[in-house]
């Protein structure tokens, strides 16, 4: 095994890093403070990061991405995921991978402009009834003539206000299966504007300040068939082929962030004195250093691992779901102890602390809640056994 | 017309500087390193150059330990088309001082017959600030130290100078050697796109020895200590103390 970088992943995290610190964080207090991100400054710093090679990276190489391997998109990830994520998710966006899983003209329609940043896209599947239980969904489609017709709605959807289309999931059917019956799902592309489709504000919520989610509501919305998005009933299939590796994003931009943490915590202890010392001479405060670290290094070895599976082809579900469950759990220790280290100036908002501290919060809700990743990750335990 | 640019691979500038516990020199034992700021700024004039079209091909050459190949792809991400290393110590610590650096330069250019070498002004390691009039000198050139602006008319260059005090144009004849300072430009960053390609890009091994040229240190380092800790400030209660303190007690006034 061979747990080095190699030129490429060097360089990509070094002008990443750089990138990141040259052209988000000057900008984070002022969508901290307001928690808008102002237009201008949108299109200002995404002009940079399409020069740089880093806006939509995440895309192949044939498509107009950088083609990375899994391993180096991630490491590209957890250096954006340092900044505030309003900033870096929209300005350095990295478009869904299930556009791939778009026809020719549906490439052409949504995953170019996308990638070129002239549009953003969202994906729409939680439901206030809906949410761990995402098949439980009761948003429908039903099929009239060659048209579908959506009804229901959507809740927590983010960036849905800036998006110009949405990618959405909906019941369209049942099937019996030997363990009773089960919806059928299918995704579509809604465009911003089509009739009897609307979105409202969502909630305001404690993480990523300025990163907005919204409500969408379908009423008689009516679709031409060619905004289907794979077949008929297949949405699931469709997102579990394109969708497969998006908790490892997650878990990459935990990383970068407790990582920023961490060093900041360790700068301090060696600075700050108290009682005559550096408090980083007090064990309580050491000790709690080496425990951040080493729980962040056991992290990054868990997401380099499932990535390079991934790759390899060799991934398995329990491998990605143990990525994302210990990163997202990494970082709100580490977040929370960094604090603790700069005592009450922790708390402040001079210090990005306080809000990685408040955005750790929803990494072990979204993509999937920690119990649910210990649901995956125990079933598959229990299967090989027969359990 | 070719550009040669050497690069030296420094410790980042982010880095707390640490002494050894010797005091032999700076520990740079698992310590990030990184091109030469002002080497990076010479680069970007380099292929600023091409892309303007006032040169062919950007060759960037690394003198050092074997790790300033990650300094050369670096350089050849930034958008440098080739790249040759020079291997001439195999300890990190072993700095290779000006004249030796400057002999091995004047040797690539007579391989390489560049009309041009752009150089930083120093390397923020040792701040010898000496390789680029060195090279001048053995090569018989003209050069235009600490450059902020660089403009090539046929067979001269525009060089414009920080000097004290303002700017200084000199029109220096070609070939020529260019020292950059920091107002030359900003570098750009290397594209992920460029990142990739770099490996595609030739990257020849060199060693000192295929040079002739001796690289055994003549400077001796008697001592590398710390700067003293800044003393703490004292306020002042108004213009008038300002004034006497800096009069009687600082003594610039
Ligand atoms: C800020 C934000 C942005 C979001 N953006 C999007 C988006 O863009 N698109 C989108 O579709 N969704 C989005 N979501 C939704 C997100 O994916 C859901 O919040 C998540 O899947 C959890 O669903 P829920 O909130 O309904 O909680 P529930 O599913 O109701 O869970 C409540 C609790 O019950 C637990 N629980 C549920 N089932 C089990 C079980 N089987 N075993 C043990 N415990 C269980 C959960 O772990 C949790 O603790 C977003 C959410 C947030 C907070
Ligand atoms: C919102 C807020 C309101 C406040 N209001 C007031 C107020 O009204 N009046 C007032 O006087 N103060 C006030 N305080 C100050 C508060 O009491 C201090 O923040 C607190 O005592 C900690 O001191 P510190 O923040 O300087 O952290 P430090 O003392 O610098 O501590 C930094 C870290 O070092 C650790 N540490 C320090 N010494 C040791 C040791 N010997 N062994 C092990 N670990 C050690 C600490 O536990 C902590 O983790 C307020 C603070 C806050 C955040």
């Amino acid at each position: 095994m061979d747990f080095g970088l190699t030129d490429e992943q060097r360089m990509i995290v070094e002008t990443t890093r750089a990138f990141v610190e040259a052209e988000l964080y000057p900008h984070e207090a002022e969508v901290e403070r307001s928690g808008h991100l102002r237009p201008e400054l949108i299109r200002e710093i995404q002009g940079k990061a399409i020069e740089a090679g880093l806006y939509a990276a995440n895309m192949p190489e044939e498509v107009g991405g950088a083609g990375l391997d899994t391993l180096s998109w991630l490491l590209y990830e957890r250096e954006l995921g340092r900044a505030n994520y309003a900033l870096h998710w929209t300005c350095v966006a990295r478009p869904s991978n299930i556009l791939l899983a778009g026809t020719a003209e549906q490439r052409e329609k949504y995953l170019f402009p996308c990638i070129r940043g002239e549009k953003w896209d969202c994906l729409a599947m939680t439901e206030p009834g809906a949410g761990s239980d995402l098949r439980g969904m009761t948003a429908s489609a039903r099929q009239e003539g060659d048209d579908w017709v959506l009804n229901g709605t959507k809740h927590f959807i983010s960036h849905a206000d800036l998006a110009d289309f949405a990618i959405v999931f909906m019941a369209s059917g049942e099937e019996e299966t030997p363990r009773g019956r089960k919806k059928l799902i299918t995704a579509f592309f809604v465009d911003k504007g089509t009739p009897g489709f609307s979105i409202r504000e969502g909630y305001r919520n404690v993480s990523h300040r300025g990163y907005t989610n919204s409500v969408l509501e379908f009423d008689n919305c009516r679709l031409p068939a060619s905004q289907l998005l794979g077949e008929p009933h297949k949405g699931f299939e469709v997102a579990n082929t394109w969708l497969g590796a998006t908790r490892l994003q997650v878990a990459a931009t935990c990383l970068g962030r407790a990582d920023r943490a961490l060093q900041h915590a360790i700068s301090y202890a060696a600075e700050r004195r108290q009682f005559g010392q550096q408090i980083g001479k007090f064990q309580g405060v050491s000790f709690k250093l080496a425990d951040m670290a080493t729980e962040l290094r056991a992290a990054e070895l868990l997401t380099w691992a499932a990535a390079w599976k991934f790759d390899q082809g060799s991934v398995t579900e329990a491998d990605m779901s143990m990525a994302k469950l210990k990163a997202s759990e990494v970082l709100a220790m580490v977040a929370d102890e960094a604090i603790q280290i700069h005592g009450g100036m922790g708390l402040m908002d001079d210090l990005p602390l306080e809000r990685i501290w408040r955005d750790a919060r929803v990494e072990r809700i979204w993509e999937g809640t920690s119990e649910i990743q210990r649901h995956i990750i125990s079933r598959e335990l229990l299967r090989a056994v027969g359990g | 017309m070719k550009v040669l640019v050497p690069v030296k691979r420094v410790i980042d500038y982010n880095v707390k500087v640490r002494v050894k516990a010797d005091g032999t020199g700076v520990d740079l034992a698992n310590v990030k390193m990184s091109m030469n700021p002002f080497d990076e700024i010479a680069v970007e004039a380099a292929i600023r150059l091409r892309e303007a079209g006032a040169a062919t091909e950007v060759v960037v050459v690394s003198i050092g330990v074997k790790q300033a190949q990650e300094t050369l792809r670096t350089a050849l991400a930034m958008g440098a088309d080739r790249a040759i290393l020079i291997q001439a110590a195999d300890d990190v610590h072993q700095d290779i001082e000006p004249l030796a650096v400057a002999k091995l330069l004047k040797a690539v250019v007579e391989a390489e017959a560049p009309g041009l070498v752009i150089c930083g002004k120093q390397a923020i390691d040792n701040d010898m600030n000496a390789t680029g009039q060195m090279l001048a000198a053995l090569l018989g050139w003209s050069q235009g130290t600490f450059a902020s602006e660089l403009a090539i008319e046929g067979d001269t260059a525009l060089v414009t100078r920080e000097v004290d005090g303002g700017m200084q144009t000199i029109k220096v004849k070609m070939p020529t050697i260019v020292t950059v300072d920091l107002r030359m430009n900003e570098p750009r960053y290397a594209s992920l796109p460029n990142i990739m390609k770099a490996k595609k890009k030739p990257l020849e091994e060199k060693t000192a020895a295929d040079y002739g040229v001796d690289v055994a240190p003549r400077l001796t380092v008697v001592k590398t200590t710390e700067p003293a800790g800044r003393k703490a400030g004292v306020k002042v209660g108004s213009v008038d103390e300002l004034i006497a303190k800096l009069k009687d007690e600082a003594g610039v006034l």
